[in-house]
């Protein structure tokens, strides 16, 4: 048996000591001898969170596939374990080998949500490698990023030697050979990152140069080493039934947050809602085939023992071959015992057939996200559900024996007024009503409305990258608007209201679109005790001001002002085929409430095209509609 | 069909609860397509349950748990096929269908067999002055130690549920009446020391009475004058057992043998 870097002593007083022995089922082991590069994957996060995240999956089984490479894994240490880690000066570990993560070739952080960006800090600095960049060794690993939050990498380039930009299917063979040979040549760090510099995809932040005018908006950003590209453009996997994907993911002896097999049916989306990055970075929109998802399903269903498998994707009813792949499913694992999930799935007949087969009725909900409250507002974001839409599906759902509905809604959208927020409570009472059409003895008891809000944070690459964010103040008197005439409607018992506190989102409206200045936001903060600041528990906002403070950095800059058209943003350096120009078209058709249509039926002309496949080429016959 | 499966836990994942032990089972069973037996409705379980729960930290050679299953191969098919979807760490030993009249094993547990060793960098007494310590420790009259509850305190002798100590494996598989002649010593899942401080005991377990090994080592503390300190030691359980006597007399059979001897 392998030593475990922690001591029973330790392991036995902290909580779920599970979560740092690894050991897991279809857990990789190789000999270290035989390995000329070792990679730490790491989600900067709690293990049940990071084991949770198909994405490692997906880079843990690639990475291994090499012979050449041992990828091993590293979460964040829980609040009792940080301690004493820094008491006893034990550094921190990966998985597999238990080892010290700072023995590694390459330490791989996954970008997910800002709000992790301070455990990122811990990670370092609990692996005894320099928080700066600038101030690693040779004998340091090189520290790299990628994720969703890699599309906007500058509020914490300081601590990354590169980002990897887009999907990690296509050219991580290339940085690692790059490695390899840099290694043989005896090349520095430098040397490294300057070969790699070339390769299309890469970021080595410290190859370039901001400059900021008077009032702090930026001059000019330039390359100062010739290695580096003057664009970096997003990396696409083209072919997504031809790839890299898990047939044996872990299984983790805890409870994880998804604890079960994840299908991903398809990268991208059709619906070009305004506010959403995911839907504008990960164009165009990409399917696996049927038959390698149903091959897949079976093999790692048999390969984990989960007892469920969910569907993943952004818009799971816009995917082609839904029904086909749902009902094999279901003739194939519903005896077995096998639970089906379908999150984002659109409330229609099939929706409803699926879900009276796969779930207990009673105890399950419907739900919606208007995001939205009113027609206009729904307009102006771009989100093709409408009122009708979401009375019929409920009202189908009611008949058929639901009672129970959640309604997702965001608050601080651009062109908000008191009108739109109001409309919120009038649509959750509205759907309360159309239950109580339904003759008393037909009915399942009382209906129950859960309306939840959060706030709108704007996201770079996303029409409304240029738009103000509304300051805590307005947001609290939104919320308190909302709760009051949610409170005044007919049905007002039926009708629960959830809302998230407004600092976080402030501040992560900071990181997203956020310059290289907030770096020593995010050290000051780190060193000044924030931590885990994605849990409310550990959130600590008076810590952050201050360090904004002292950093003469002024929070409403980032968050609370509207941009230029010719302003140039802290992302533009990035190419993620979806053009400034676009975004800004829509921009202006969103102000004018205009509803630009999905890409199945016209093509927006969005950019995307230049990666020569996908829905761009499904059909020749769409228009083109600028 | 009742099936007790019996198994071993050790190295890492003595750090795995015994509800994350039941979750590795039922999964384990699914990777091996063993027709395990599921409650109906909507969100369905395996019909599964543990004879003594084991605590966080500890290592075991027997552990039970019993399991439903509409049909099954012959026990070392089973076997085989089990541990083909699990790792070295939790092994099937035992493989046994029970007849259906057969109580689960839960409710017959009545007593265990531990070894328990200090460990490494914990000795605070050589081998020798342990032995001699904890042999007149255990041959006193009584040992009261006093059991902490939410609502009071209360002093109770641990005694009468203290079945039976010894320092070597074979002489404590003698005196508990189990040595079968063949192997004097067992192979065990469990860690080893250098030190060779440790000692085997046998101890009332389930629902009439119980008795954990560390309380024994606490009481020992007490007695020999230390600062009881839980992680100074591995508890690791052999085997546990039923009762098949009557009154007083106790026949205790291993959980595994009970339907052989009675069916």
């Amino acid at each position: 048996m392998k030593k475990l870097a922690l001591s029973d002593e330790i392991l036995l007083t902290i909580d779920k000591p599970a979560r740092y022995i690894g050991n897991e089922i279809n857990v990789v082991t190789k000999d270290l001898d035989k390995i000329d590069i070792r990679f730490c994957m790491c989600f900067p996060d709690v293990y049940e969170i990071g084991m949770s995240y198909l994405g490692i999956q997906i880079l843990y089984d690639m990475f291994n596939r090499r012979e050449d490479t041992y990828c091993e894994r590293v979460y964040s240490p829980w609040v009792d374990l940080d301690r004493i880690l820094r008491d006893k000066q034990i550094p921190l570990f990966a998985l597999e080998s238990q080892e010290p993560v700072k023995c590694f070739d390459f330490l791989g952080i996954t970008l997910q949500y800002e709000m992790s960006y301070t455990n990122i800090l811990q990670i370092l600095e609990l692996s005894q490698i320099p928080i700066y960049a600038k101030d690693r060794t040779e004998e340091d690993p090189v520290v790299l990023g990628g994720g969703p939050c890699a599309y906007n990498p500058e509020p914490i380039a300081d601590f990354f030697d590169f980002f990897y930009i887009g999907e990690g299917e296509t050219v991580y063979d290339r940085v690692l050979e790059a490695y390899k040979e840099n290694k043989k040549q005896g090349g520095s760090r430098r040397d490294y990152l300057e070969k790699i510099a070339r390769i299309e995809g890469i970021y080595v932040p410290s190859f370039y140069e901001v400059e900021y005018k008077e009032d702090n908006t930026i001059r000019a950003f330039h390359k100062k080493n010739g290695h580096a590209k003057e664009k970096i453009r997003k990396q696409v996997e083209m072919n997504l039934s031809d790839t890299f994907y898990p047939k044996k993911p872990l299984v983790p002896y805890i409870k994880v947050t998804q604890d079960r097999v994840v299908l991903e049916i398809q990268r991208g989306c059709i619906r070009g809602c305004r506010f959403c990055q995911a839907g504008m970075i990960y164009r165009p929109i990409r399917e696996r085939d049927v038959a390698f998802l149903k091959d897949y399903a079976c093999q790692m269903l048999k390969a984990t023992g989960h007892e469920e498998i969910s569907l993943s994707s952004l818009s799971s009813s816009d995917y082609s071959a839904l029904q086909e792949l749902v009902y094999y499913l279901i003739e194939e694992f519903s005896s077995k015992g096998v639970n089906i999930s379908l999150p984002s799935l659109r409330i229609d007949a099939f929706a409803l057939d699926v879900m009276s087969k796969v779930q207990d009725i009673r105890k399950s909900s419907l739900t919606f996200a208007p995001e939205a409250g009113s027609q206009r507002l729904r307009d102006v974001i771009n989100k093709g559900l409408t009122e009708k839409n979401i009375l019929e599906g409920a009202m189908n759902a009611f008949r058929s024996g639901w009672n129970r509905v959640k309604l997702y809604f965001m608050l601080g959208l651009p062109t908000e007024t008191e009108e739109d927020v109001e409309e919120i409570a009038v649509l959750s009472d509205k759907i309360a009503r159309e239950y109580y059409t339904i003759p008393k003895e037909q009915r399942n008891g009382k209906v129950s409305i859960v309306a939840s809000t959060s706030y709108f944070v704007p996201k770079p690459f996303t029409p409304f990258q240029w738009a103000r964010m509304d300051t805590p103040e307005e947001y609290i008197n939104k919320q308190r608007l909302l709760r009051g005439k949610i409170n005044g409607q007919l049905n007002r018992k039926s009708i629960k209201y959830n809302w998230h506190e407004a600092e976080v989102s402030i501040l992560e409206g900071v990181f997203a679109r956020g310059d290289r200045r907030i770096s020593k936001v995010i050290y000051d903060a780190y060193k000044a005790g924030c931590l885990y600041d994605a849990w409310s528990e550990f959130f600590q906002y008076e810590i952050w001001l201050k360090a904004f403070e002292e950093n003469q950095l002024d929070i409403a800059f980032y968050t609370s002002r509207e941009r230029e058209r010719e302003e140039i943003l802290p992302w533009d350096f990035l190419d993620v085929g979806v053009t400034k120009d676009f975004l800004w078209r829509e921009y202006k058709r969103g102000m004018e409430e205009k509803v630009t249509p999905n890409c199945r039926r016209a093509c927006a002309d969005c950019g995307a095209k230049i990666f020569h496949g996908g829905v761009c080429y499904d059909k020749k016959e769409q228009e083109v509609i600028r | 069909m009742k099936i007790r499966i019996k198994f071993t836990k050790s190295g890492p994942l003595k750090f795995i609860g015994h509800l994350d032990v039941m979750r590795y089972f039922q999964k384990a069973f699914r990777r091996a397509e063993v027709d395990v037996e599921y409650s109906q409705g909507f969100s369905p379980h395996q019909l599964m349950s543990f004879a003594a729960p084991l605590g966080v930290g500890l290592t075991s050679d027997g552990e039970y748990l019993d399991v439903s299953m509409h049909t099954c191969d012959a026990p070392e098919i089973m076997i085989k096929k089990i541990n083909e979807a699990m790792n070295e760490y939790i092994q099937v030993v035992g493989f046994m269908v029970l007849p259906d009249s057969s109580k689960n094993a839960m409710s017959i547990v009545a007593a265990a067999d531990y070894l328990v060793s200090v460990k490494d960098g914990y000795e605070t007494m050589d081998k020798a002055v342990f032995k001699w310590k904890f042999t007149d420790f255990s041959n006193k009259d009584s040992i009261i130690i006093t059991k902490k509850s939410k609502k009071s305190e209360k002093d109770v002798d641990i005694k009468p549920m203290i079945y039976y100590t010894a320092f070597e494996q074979d002489k404590f598989r003698e005196g508990i009446g189990t040595a079968d002649g063949k192997d004097r010593v067992l192979h065990l899942a469990a860690d080893c020391y250098t030190n060779g401080i440790k000692v085997f005991m046998q101890l009332a377990t389930g629902s009439v009475n119980n008795l954990k090994p560390e309380l024994v080592m606490e009481a020992f503390c007490q007695y020999a004058g230390e600062v009881f300190k839980e992680s100074a030691y591995q508890v690791h359980r052999m085997e546990v057992y039923a009762d098949l006597g009557a009154g007083t007399n106790r026949k205790l059979i291993p959980l595994d043998k009970v339907e052989c001897l009675t069916g």
